[in-house]
């Protein structure tokens, strides 16, 4: 009995964070200034919100099929996530969907010219 | 139990609703694009919030499809504006 | 010679056991018919050998997996509070860090594990002088541009240390070397 309730913490604990990551993501895609700030706020629901879920799942139901299919998400999502960072990134820099006002300092532009 | 679950639920519901703001205001593309991300992400976390909570993992080969498949969206319209603006 | 044969294998092995991870199911049926896709997978879309360095340090890759994922949790940590405070003033940089190393590899490595990391981005790379150009978030001071700078070239080192070859090993010794004289 005493292993459901702390089982039932760590869900209740796990599933808060996640939720908690993406209302912070909601407010930064609101709040930031910029495509590339905006970007950031959008990385961390997408890891840590999802390896929270992920565990969160893994924890609830553990079985084999389980752990490995959370594992497979959680792998696939690491190495999808920060491509498609990069790309939209790359995309904003070359397009110039950036504030310079607000860098601090900027050492790509000058071997761009 | 049910506190969590609805303050999760509350927390998910207005990450959701504020991705969908940055969706329908823009400005450009690219924006979209971002928040159309943190929207399916929220999704992602959602689902597998009430997998969590209600034990049991039926839907967790969509979150395996979801996080396989949205990396498409992203990369064919970053490669898209960039195409675009190089011409 | 050892480190070749690694080069084929391990990819091969790799799509086998992801296909198996699909499934849920580690049982010879998953596994025959991973095998044969994971043919068909490579002799259809096939791409240039990626050269592994043939080393691999199990306890030093454990580390580089426990540090990123506490670096994940705090810079996650960060950027949520960042979003959420009152009177956000933003201040960014996009930086140019040249990496010790010039193996694909390690670069590849190295640019995946800082976009990992919430709080940086990698916009760009030159492949040619190994430099990865990086947008990050709630950079104010030189000072700050610097422990951004030096937090890329630790999780190189990292890197290194783990899977990099022994070319790259030398070149990080030296670094270090000079460092401890200079």
């Amino acid at each position: 009995m005493t292993g459901d309730g702390v089982r039932d913490v760590i869900t209740a604990v796990l599933v808060l964070l996640s939720a908690f990551l993406c209302f912070a993501a909601g407010v930064g895609l609101i709040r930031f200034a910029d495509v590339l700030s905006r970007l950031h706020a959008a990385t961390k629901p997408q890891i840590l919100g999802l390896m929270a879920i992920v565990l969160d799942v893994a924890i609830s139901n553990p079985s084999v099929a389980t752990i490995t299919l959370a594992l497979a998400i959680v792998f696939f999502q690491s190495l999808t996530a920060p491509i498609a960072a990069h790309m939209v990134g790359r995309a904003a820099f070359r397009t110039g969907h950036l504030r310079h006002d607000i860098l601090v300092v900027d050492e790509l532009t000058p071997t761009k010219e | 139990m049910t506190v969590v679950i609805i303050i999760a639920g509350a927390l998910f519901g207005a990450g959701a609703l504020a991705s969908l703001w940055r969706i329908i205001r823009g400005p450009s593309a690219l924006d979209r694009i971002i928040a159309s991300d943190v929207l399916i992400a929220t999704a992602m976390c959602a689902l597998g919030a009430e997998m969590a909570v209600n034990r049991h993992t039926d839907t967790l080969p969509v979150l395996l499809v979801l996080a396989l498949f949205t990396v498409v969206g992203s990369v064919s319209v970053a490669r898209f504006m960039s195409a675009r603006d190089d011409t | 010679m050892k480190a070749r044969i690694l080069s084929g294998v391990l990819p091969f092995a790799g799509l086998v056991l992801l296909w198996m991870l699909l499934w849920g199911q580690f049982t010879w049926l998953a596994a025959v018919t991973g095998i044969a896709l994971a043919i068909v997978v490579s002799a259809v879309f096939y791409l240039p050998a990626v050269r592994l360095s043939g080393r691999f340090n199990v306890l030093r890759a454990a580390l580089l997996l426990g540090r990123l994922l506490a670096d994940i949790v705090v810079a996650s940590l960060q950027i949520a509070w960042s979003a959420l405070r009152p009177h956000y003033r933003p201040s960014n940089a996009i930086i140019a860090v040249p990496l010790v190393s010039r193996s694909d590899l390690v670069m590849t490595f190295t640019a995946v594990t800082v976009g990992l990391v919430p709080g940086s981005i990698v916009v760009d790379i030159d492949r040619d002088e190994a430099t990865l150009y990086l947008h990050a978030l709630n950079v104010s001071s030189m000072q700050d541009v610097a422990d951004a700078k030096s937090a890329v070239l630790a999780a190189e080192r990292r890197l290194i240390l783990a899977v990099g070859s022994a070319d790259d090993l030398a070149q990080l010794r030296g670094l270090q070397a000079e460092k401890g004289t200079g």
